[in-house]
């Protein structure tokens, strides 16, 4: 963290003060009046968006940046994922990664001043087959390489952790084992992104919620308007008007290739759409995230008790974000494969939200062939657990012009070098 | 539910096709260089509108066919058989 932190707000003391004295609270953030010229624009105020604004602020002493939103802060992937973490992934790139932003979510109350409810519960990645314990194993070797507390446990240690999973050999796919990963958990993602909020807000950067950006500006391209390859960036042209800027950066997942096409570069991305639902409030019994990729679904349960399910994305591309049938029906037959307990409970409500997906499963970060045009996209189903280390890297990269190690290998010119970066066998389902 | 027209075998539900993402012509491997293959593998425009797509009537006729689908709505144009002109009328197909 920087050495001018944020002003500290909150507080027993403060809360006490003015619960007794009946005082409201003051708005968190800043209302702050539209300027034609600024250092930085970051398009989408999600958490990625917020944390490079934030670190490129705490870290680095850039402040005059605007962060552009066509709806309210976190109303995308940030306040649509299913809020789980962990850092077990299978490439050594990908675990040195989620490994450094699980650090960030650990310290990150203390840093935002901003309680955001990190429950270190422990994840468990089922496996079904003895092809997927055979990755469980390969993942567990690959991660106590690099550091990381996993390990492959029994079905009788699974129940002991996790009494309500049905671990009987009898069923259509019985658990032969999982992968154990106790630093994984759970957050509360609004308060990650309202924490980066405030603190971005307090350095002085400028949160522009309602603002759509029509068209990003670029001049001297090889393509056409001067777009392209080869051309500088030099602003926005937003729904309240132009922004001139030489850096912008692209933080905005599923809509990413949209933003991306009006500056000429094109990604290895398409958009698809990872449906969600949640449960009526229970008593506490779930204790672990649970994870199983043979069943396309991942559960886990929230402080209010409500039972949280997600899945894979669904197969044809689209910017739909409505819920179908297929879907709940599909989920609740997964889940009583594997709690056959809770057929009584009822969901409350399902919803989706849009994934970047690219080819080999993993992330698009740093600069392009754009001059001053960066993007932090392609996260996939995956982008919310690596926010707080994509915002600090990116902003390394925006304020010193060079690509970080961390965030080497995610360059987008490996599509055209050929050096892919294969997550798939970690990052597929199971977040 | 997605109802996709296969030229064949009338609507069918997208599960039980194969999607097979944005159509793009193939450019010849004999002749392109390694960055123009790799653009063809990889890079997608991705829009919010109107796209031409691959689909494979797996559990069908086992036919593959180009459609336009509105990538927003849903909606479907007529599909097309490989090596005909989007916009043809279905009874152009057969």
């Amino acid at each position: 963290m920087g050495k001018n932190k944020p002003p500290a707000k909150y507080s027993a003391a403060g809360l006490l003060w003015r619960g007794l004295r009946k005082q409201s609270w003051p708005r968190v953030w800043r209302e702050p009046e539209f300027k034609s010229t600024y250092d930085v624009v970051i398009i989408g105020g999600g958490v990625h968006g917020l944390a490079t604004a934030y670190y490129l602020a705490s870290n680095h002493g850039i402040t005059n940046i605007a962060v552009v939103d066509k709806q309210y802060l976190g109303s995308g992937g940030s306040g649509r994922n299913t809020a789980i973490v962990r850092s077990n992934y299978l490439t050594p790139e990908g675990v040195a990664f989620y490994d450094r932003s699980l650090d960030l979510y650990n310290s990150m109350s203390n840093d935002l001043n901003l309680n955001v409810m990190f429950s270190e519960r422990g994840h468990l990645t089922l496996a079904h087959t003895d092809s997927a314990l055979r990755t469980m194993n390969w993942r567990a070797e690959v991660n106590k390489l690099q550091g990381i507390n996993s390990s492959v446990i029994t079905p009788a240690e699974i129940k002991k952790l996790t009494p309500s999973l049905d671990v009987s050999a009898d069923t259509r796919y019985p658990i032969l084992g999982a992968l154990y990963h106790p630093p994984g958990g759970t957050i509360r993602h609004d308060a990650v992104v309202w924490g980066y909020a405030r603190g971005a807000d307090a350095y002085g950067v400028d949160l522009h919620q309602k603002t759509e950006v029509l068209d990003i500006l670029v001049e001297g391209g090889s393509g056409p308007e001067g777009k392209g390859p080869s051309g500088k960036v030099t602003g926005v042209r937003t729904s309240k008007g132009d922004i001139h800027a030489p850096v912008v950066v692209n933080c905005t997942a599923g809509w990413a290739s949209q933003l991306s096409n009006m500056a000429g570069v094109t990604l290895p991305i398409t958009t698809h759409p990872l449906q969600a639902a949640v449960t009526e409030p229970v008593k506490t019994f779930l204790p672990t995230v649970v994870v199983s990729g043979s069943l396309h679904v991942y559960v886990s349960q929230t402080d209010r008790g409500e039972l949280v399910f997600g899945a894979s994305v669904d197969p044809v591309a689209t910017y739909n974000m409505s819920g179908t049938l297929e879907f709940t029906e599909e989920l609740a037959g997964h889940v009583l494969e594997l709690m056959p307990g809770i057929s009584k409970m009822r969901l409350l409500r399902q919803w989706a939200g849009l994934c970047d997906m690219t080819p080999d499963y993993s992330p698009v970060m740093g600069p392009t062939p754009v001059d001053g045009f960066y993007v932090d996209v392609g996260w996939g189903t995956y982008g919310f657990k690596a926010g707080p280390v994509s915002g600090e890297q990116m902003a390394a990269c925006v304020a010193n012009g060079t690509t970080p190690e961390l965030i080497k290998p995610f360059e987008l010119s490996r599509f055209t070098e050929g050096t892919l970066v294969g997550e798939k066998g970690a990052a597929a389902v199971g977040h | 539910m997605l109802l996709v027209p296969c030229p064949n075998c009338g609507p069918m539900n997208a599960a039980d096709l194969s999607y097979n993402g944005e159509s793009h012509r193939r450019p010849d491997p004999k002749t392109c260089t390694p960055e123009e293959w790799r653009t063809y593998l990889y890079l997608r425009e991705n829009p919010s509108g109107w796209l031409l797509e691959n689909w494979y009537c797996s559990s069908g006729c086992r036919r593959h066919f180009k459609i336009e689908r509105h990538t927003l709505t849903g909606e479907l144009r007529a599909p097309v058989l490989p090596g005909r002109k989007p916009g043809a009328t279905q009874g152009d197909m057969k």
